[in-house]
């Protein structure tokens, strides 16, 4: 057991992240301005470009900001609250870059910038904490493979969420003209499943991991932990969620506001539950 | 008229029947379902934190007893809980069963006939450059398309395995669900505290507390024999910001499976396989050696006692019972402070975790422990109410203290504590599951069906040619973006074949 910590490292990770927020904050302000005057000019505009250049910046700076955490620890980096949001944060921007390659949906950007940001302001304000060796229950192979999923699930979550709202603004008739440049409620619904859809298979697969994880380290693959409840709540939603696009009379609005309520679970999950709930997973390391 | 007297019998029950399995009804219970877990996580539960339901009512007695009327501290194994989820169940059954005979009829059937108006359909295209059938037919089954040629057209689908996914994956919920029952039925769970240089050996009396399952049988236990040779914290002491964290638990043993004597280390997430179950690290703690004589100067009491941690640096709290000492019964409540420090109000407190300065300080208690009732006591509880202190805190004397080796007297010629050395102790679980492994089955069943089913996409294809035209038209199940870029792909491969 020879593991080095290197906090001076940590702290330049943290100027890293830092660093990342600034870019983020910019290529928000470009994306709102974009957004705002959208209806006057063409889609393609030297703000909108700007900013998706910041943003890809943002990511390369917050990627190298969280592999050093990672070598601060000499671990993966995603073992406490403040790890995992820098790297949900890192998850969600990501997603977002590679699906932008796949389909055009430059028109969320605004959601997710302002998403991330207020993720990594939670993270460096209220999360940050030293760098800590690993108690013993943690250290697994499992915490690599069924964290790094379940963080992948939340992104997917996540996009799907800001899909969700903007399909329950724009079906509302609220700021018509700002969501006039947004795709038709069919479209944006079907793309909210799309994005569910692997969130949900990815949570699934973190459900299992778990429970194997759980047989390893607490002799028993499931009890109810709170934080294995609230696991369990949430695939059950988004299962209902699911059952909800299959179901006459329950797509649209109605199936919107259940994905809004799991993902509302998921970040339950993630604060309430790991700050406040009593169970085994001690681990939000705060 | 029998007929429709016994049908109007059955219109309830049908009735009944057809709003259970209906989607509306599953996802009724689905949201149901999450909603009822919420409790669980807010109130203790018996299962998970029995020691959590008992301060519960400590604190709050009244409150308790109301919560627990309605199950609140079992939630999973409530009345209502399960009610939701075995009727969630057999909705699904009764949802999923109907439509697997479809589906298997579906799967043994030709494609469906061409519609006579392929305008309607959700894709339709003409095409300018004359094709052959038969390459059409060809190329779609390439694709992997069913094919049938009707007459002046041919009828393709493909992505059975849609549904297929769809069902399996229900039923793989199914099978979960069994493998949790019956797995859960035959396991059991016990536990054992082993102090270093102690062997555990597998039968029922061997245990300090033990939850079978219903279905568990004594002779399911297999013989062997465990000894705690060595039990090994690892601190860090590398890093200032994590002094005194433990990195590792190490417990070694030796397994005697009456064939073979084997040394093995049981760690966290890395328990030990022995014959018929599994044998985890659970918890630990410091065994301190003492010896206790009596006023006539014989042993009252000698060997490890378990002391329970209290905090992180170790303080531990442990407790003697002497009832053979003479003239009087004698109790111990002792705390052990595995580096003492000296608090400024004068209280002993530990600042590492690790022995570097071992102290005992130790109450005393005479009269009568309250043993002979037959009332089972608590071994880390010592009832003082017929007991008088004749050294501590508040006493006549003050608490005795003793290192390592130190022999101390008991005041009124009592006797004399003796703390002859000091071991660690390993709470261990033994555990056997045999459904868990059908659990994962299952499980994994699950995830890759409902990989099937969410990403295949069910389509039908066709393609007529007519003396006036050639029409392309496609349709899907639910929505499907990449349709008729499928069809216009199609379209230009068969052009290029003919
Ligand atoms: C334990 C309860 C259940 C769970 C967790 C569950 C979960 C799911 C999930 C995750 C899906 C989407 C994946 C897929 O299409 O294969 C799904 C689809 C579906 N489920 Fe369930 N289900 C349950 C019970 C039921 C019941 C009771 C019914 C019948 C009333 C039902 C009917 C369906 C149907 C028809 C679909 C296909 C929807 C579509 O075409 O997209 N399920 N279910």
């Amino acid at each position: 057991m020879n593991i080095v910590l290197n906090e001076p490292l940590s702290q330049l990770s943290l100027l890293f992240v830092s660093a990342a927020m600034g870019f983020l904050a910019i290529s928000l302000l470009l994306f709102s301005f974009q957004l705002a005057r959208l209806s006057q000019d063409e889609a393609d505009s030297k703000f909108e470009r700007l900013g998706f250049w910041l943003l890809g910046l943002a990511t390369v700076i917050l990627g190298v900001g969280v592999v050093m955490r990672g070598v601060a620890a000499n671990r993966v980096p995603w073992a406490n609250m403040y790890e995992f949001s820098i790297s949900g944060a890192l998850m969600i921007l990501t997603i977002y870059l590679i699906s932008l390659r796949v389909r055009d949906l430059r028109y969320i950007a605004t959601f997710v910038t302002g998403f991330t940001l207020v993720i990594l302001f939670a993270a460096v304000s209220l999360f940050y904490v030293e760098v800590k060796t690993l108690m013993p229950a943690l250290q697994s192979y499992w915490l690599v493979i069924h964290v790094v999923v379940a963080i992948m699930a939340t992104g997917f979550f996540a996009i799907a969420a800001g899909f969700h709202i903007f399909y329950l603004l724009k079906a509302a008739g609220v700021g018509e003209k700002v969501l006039s440049r947004f795709p038709d409620l069919k479209q944006l619904e079907r793309i909210a499943y799309r994005f569910n859809m692997v969130g949900f298979v990815a949570w699934s697969f973190t459900l299992i991991a778990g429970a194997i994880w759980a047989e390893r380290a607490w002799h028993r693959y499931w009890g109810w932990d709170t934080k294995e409840v609230w696991t369990f709540i949430i695939w059950v939603l988004y299962a209902g969620y699911l059952h909800a696009m299959a179901t006459r009379g329950w797509t649209g609005k109605r199936a919107a506001w259940l994905g809004l309520i799991g993902f509302a679970a998921v970040i339950f999950n993630f604060t309430v539950v790991n700050l406040f709930f009593k169970g085994l997973h001690v681990y939000s390391g705060l | 008229m029998a007929s429709s007297w016994f049908s109007r019998l059955l219109f309830w029950p049908r009735w009944f029947w057809r709003q259970l399995t209906s989607m509306r009804t599953a996802l009724f219970l689905l949201l149901l379902l999450a909603l009822a877990s919420i409790p669980g996580s807010i109130y203790p539960q018996r299962s998970a934190d029995p020691n959590g339901v008992r301060l519960f009512f400590d604190n709050q007695p009244e409150l308790a007893e109301v919560l627990d009327a309605i199950q609140l501290f079992d939630v999973y194994t409530s009345v209502w809980f399960s009610a939701i989820y075995i009727l969630l169940f057999v909705s699904l059954v009764g949802c999923v069963l109907p439509r697997t005979k479809v589906h298997l009829a579906a799967i043994r059937s030709k494609p469906v006939k061409t519609p006579e108006n392929l305008r309607r359909m959700a894709v339709h295209v003409e095409g300018q450059k004359k094709i052959e059938l038969a390459n059409a037919a060809e190329l779609l089954r390439d694709r992997g398309f069913r094919v049938q040629q009707q007459g002046n057209s041919v009828s393709a689908e493909k992505g059975y395995l849609k549904e297929t996914g769809n069902l399996v994956f229900h039923f793989s919920l199914v099978g979960v669900l069994i493998a949790v029952g019956i797995g859960g039925g035959f396991s059991f769970s016990g536990q054992r505290v082993l102090v270093e240089g102690d062997t555990f050996v597998n039968n029922l009396a061997s245990y300090d507390s033990i939850a079978p399952g219903p279905l568990f049988f004594e002779d399911e236990l297999k013989p062997f024999s465990l000894t705690l040779d060595d039990f090994e914290v690892v601190y860090d002491l590398r890093n200032r910001q994590n002094l005194g964290q433990p990195v590792d638990f190490i417990a070694s043993v030796t397994l005697d499976d009456g064939l073979n004597e084997l040394s093995d280390e049981i760690r966290v997430n890395h328990p030990l396989e022995v014959p018929g179950a599994n044998v985890y690290l659970t918890g630990n703690g410091y065994a301190p050696v003492v010896t206790l004589t009596d006023g006539e100067g014989n042993v009252a009491f000698s060997g490890p006692v378990v002391y329970l941690p209290q905090d992180g640096n170790m303080t531990s709290l442990g407790v003697v019972k002497a009832p053979d000492a003479i003239p009087k019964q004698i109790g111990l409540i002792s705390f052990f402070y595995p580096t003492v420090e000296t608090l400024t109000s004068g209280a002993y407190t530990s600042i590492y975790p690790d022995p570097i300065d071992p102290l005992l300080t130790v109450n005393v208690y005479a009269g009568d422990l309250g043993l002979d009732g037959g009332v089972p006591r608590n071994v880390f509880a010592l009832d003082v109410s017929n007991m008088e202190l004749v050294a501590g805190r508040d006493g006549p004397n003050p608490p005795l203290e003793l290192g390592v080796g130190e022999v101390v007297e008991l005041p009124d010629g009592l006797g004399s504590l003796s703390f002859d050395g000091l071991l660690r102790y390993a709470s261990l679980d033994i555990a056997y599951n045999p459904g868990g492994i059908w659990v994962l089955v299952f499980a994994a069943l699950a995830l890759v069906s409902l990989v099937l089913s969410l990403s295949i996409q069910r389509r039908r294809v066709w393609v007529r040619v007519t003396d006036e035209k050639i029409e392309y038209a496609a349709l899907a199940r639910g929505d499907d973006a990449g349709l008729e870029s499928l069809v216009l792909e199609i379209k230009s491969e068969i052009e290029e074949r003919s």
